[in-house]
């Protein structure tokens, strides 16, 4: 039987993108020869849900075992940060944004402290650059390695998870060692970094990203070379590169469906990227297991970034000279910066006071999982549980 | 395979007949703009494609603003998305120019803990016209350029065409949009609440929504600073904190 992603009556106005029928072989083999009554059916995942990550609430119309229909109903932990800043300084406003994204908060502070920067033309100096982009990376492997554990958990496999907490915590360990925060630094200043790094920080970092290397090898035997693994992931939950775009995915996401495209790379330059030697990687499948494969080479060259920025590490100051009261001249920015989940962005209007007047939130999951209503159509209910861990969004990220 | 898949975008199935320019005179892009290459291309192209659907243009730090007229906004969207290779859409927003209200308890006087904001309205970046105004970013990923577009809303009754059959992933941007300013999008599929409860009443981003936080329990000001080391008592009152 052919099995290609059924036309149904959705909330109207998605679009129809065919999949290769034999994608979806595998499923059909598996499919049960009784014919049973099979009347459609309301299933509601969550909002408390181990998938989920946090209070994401899937409503999902069910046809036997396949999904009819899925509507996620999120703002369970909507904290209406958009219209808080609007009462803030900008030096406060980094408190809040530490909670948005809190798997890597350090990542969610510096393109708000950048789009504040280059409105008041300061530039932070280079240590304070490279420190920066340090810590964004370790932010990115402390919560890919979450990831690349959590993903076994989907599928039924429980080990992974606590292979991932245990290496999470050594990066964790880290950050908290440079900021005292392990979830939410707020470490960025408008014009550089609080403080400088600890003494004898690099050479534990170095050792720390040599047992970051080691763990992506066990977590590439352990999980992505494991067949149980690839028949639960290849194949399940396509994004074509261009609808994913079209939704506004981003991030791993969008580079597994094929999308040779890293704001790192390709982005503005606000943090010292072009002085490394790295690579983006992607995966032309767009499927689950591409998600995860991408994301266990990204946890590695992160690695391999952060070995080579320590190397290269300038000495000298980590806070240029600003004035005490923080007033950004009038105008707009747009600033967006490749988080560990996505294209985290922050639109900031200015009125020339000590606070914004308006700053537009974008974050990387909501966008992300915006794309659950199509993808999710036609697959079966474990499948959805793998499609959500493999999407990897944090809901802090998506309701802000 | 991603390059399976059928490569008629949403956009093409919803490129229709651009909607009839009315003969008002909407001046093109007069003001000089300091760009680069790229984005005088960029705007070139947007140019051939809207004509004089193009209000103002303008540069924000690095990137390139335009504002369309109201009735050319989804004509807009399909241009980026044809035109100019925009295929992802990053986000759209709303904004409220209205200036922003002294909020109860917050005495700005010498304090700075708390943003005085200017009690003028004052356009934006390319310029705005009345309270209003809808904002969009969508860049490429192949020519890794960001284009932000706006346009201004009556403030009676703000409303739009939706871009949801030209990005897809507008469905739920709009919705918030919605929500949080009462911009109604025409030809949305379903239009309802996202965050927020569905019997939940007003529009909390607007300026004039109150912050309940606010009005319950006043902000302290700055109560909780303490001076820098080496500071007469009583000077981080005079100064800010950082």
């Amino acid at each position: 039987m052919t099995t290609t992603n059924p036309t149904l009556p959705g909330p109207g106005g998605l679009p129809e993108f065919e999949v290769d029928p034999a994608l979806y072989r595998h499923l059909a083999d598996a499919q049960v020869n009784v014919e049973l009554d099979t009347g459609d059916m309301i299933l509601n995942l969550g909002p408390q849900h181990p998938a989920t990550h946090g209070t994401l609430r899937l409503v999902v119309r069910l046809d036997g075992e396949r999904v009819v229909a899925a509507d996620p109903v999120i703002g369970y932990m909507h904290r209406g940060y958009e219209k808080l800043t609007e009462v803030r300084t900008y030096p406060q406003i980094t408190t809040l944004i530490n909670r948005i994204d809190w798997l890597s908060s350090f990542a969610n502070e510096v393109p708000f402290v950048a789009a504040a920067e280059e409105l008041m033309g300061i530039e932070a100096p280079p240590r304070a650059l490279q420190i920066r982009l340090v810590l964004t990376e370790l932010s990115r492997i402390a919560t890919f390695l979450l990831f690349l554990g959590e993903m076994g958990l989907q599928v039924g496999a429980i080990t992974p998870a606590f292979y991932g907490f245990r290496d999470r915590e050594y990066v964790l360990n880290l950050i908290e060692a440079v900021t005292g925060g392990r979830f939410h630094p707020n470490f960025n200043r408008i014009g550089g970094l609080k403080d400088d790094l600890p003494w004898g920080w690099l050479n534990d970092t170095r050792h720390t990203m040599e047992k970051v290397l080691d763990s992506c090898d066990t977590f590439e035997t352990l999980v992505a070379d494991n067949p149980i693994f690839e028949k639960r992931t290849r194949s399940i939950g396509i994004i074509p590169a261009e609808l994913g775009a079209a939704y506004g995915v981003s991030g791993s996401n969008l580079r597994a469906c094929g999308v040779d495209w890293d704001l790192r790379r390709d982005g503005r330059a606000f943090l010292p990227y072009s002085d490394l030697e790295w690579k983006v990687w992607t995966h032309p499948d767009g499927d689950s297991f591409a998600r995860y494969w991408v994301r266990l080479q990204e946890t590695r060259e992160s690695a391999r970034m952060v070995l080579q920025a320590l190397d290269g590490l300038a000495s000298g100051p980590v806070m240029a000279k600003v004035p005490r009261i923080i007033k950004v001249p009038e105008g707009e920015n747009w600033v967006s910066c490749e988080n560990p989940l996505g294209e985290m962005g922050y639109y900031v209007v200015s009125k020339g006071a000590t606070g914004p007047f308006r700053v537009k939130i974008r974050s990387a999951s909501f966008s992300n999982v915006s794309i659950l209503p199509w993808l999710l159509r036609g697959v079966y209910v474990p499948d959805v549980i793998t499609i959500l861990g493999s999407l990897y969004f944090i809901l802090g990220d998506i309701d802000r | 395979m991603a390059d399976d898949t059928s490569p008629e975008g949403p956009a093409d199935a919803a490129a229709g007949e651009p909607t009839a320019v009315p003969d008002v005179a909407a001046e093109a892009s007069a003001e000089p703009v300091a760009l680069d290459e790229a984005h005088q291309d960029l705007l070139a192209r947007l140019e051939a494609a809207l004509g004089d659907a193009i209000v103002e243009t303008g540069v924000a730090v690095h990137d390139l603003v335009v504002r369309v007229r109201r009735d050319a906004w989804r004509q807009a969207g399909e241009a980026c998305r044809r035109d100019l290779d925009c295929d992802y859409l990053s986000f759209i927003a709303g904004i409220d120019w209205l200036p922003t209200p002294r909020v109860a308890g917050d005495d700005a006087a010498g304090d700075t803990s708390s943003p005085v904001q200017p009690t003028e309205q004052t356009p934006g970046i390319a310029g705005s016209d009345g309270r209003f105004q809808v904002f969009a970013v969508v860049g490429s990923t192949a020519r890794h350029w960001w284009l932000t577009l706006k346009t201004d809303l009556d403030e009676a009754d703000p409303r739009v065409e939706s871009w949801v059959p030209v990005y897809p992933g507008a469905d739920w941007h709009e919705r918030e949009c919605w929500e949080m300013y009462g911009i109604v999008f025409d030809g949305h599929p379903s239009l309802r609440h996202i965050y927020l409860p569905a019997e939940f009443e007003g529009f909390p981003l607007r300026k004039d929504f109150p912050l309940l936080a606010r009005e319950v329990k006043p902000w302290p000001g700055l109560v909780d600073v303490e001076g820098m080391p080496g500071e007469a008592p009583g000077a981080a009152e005079e100064v800010a904190t950082t």
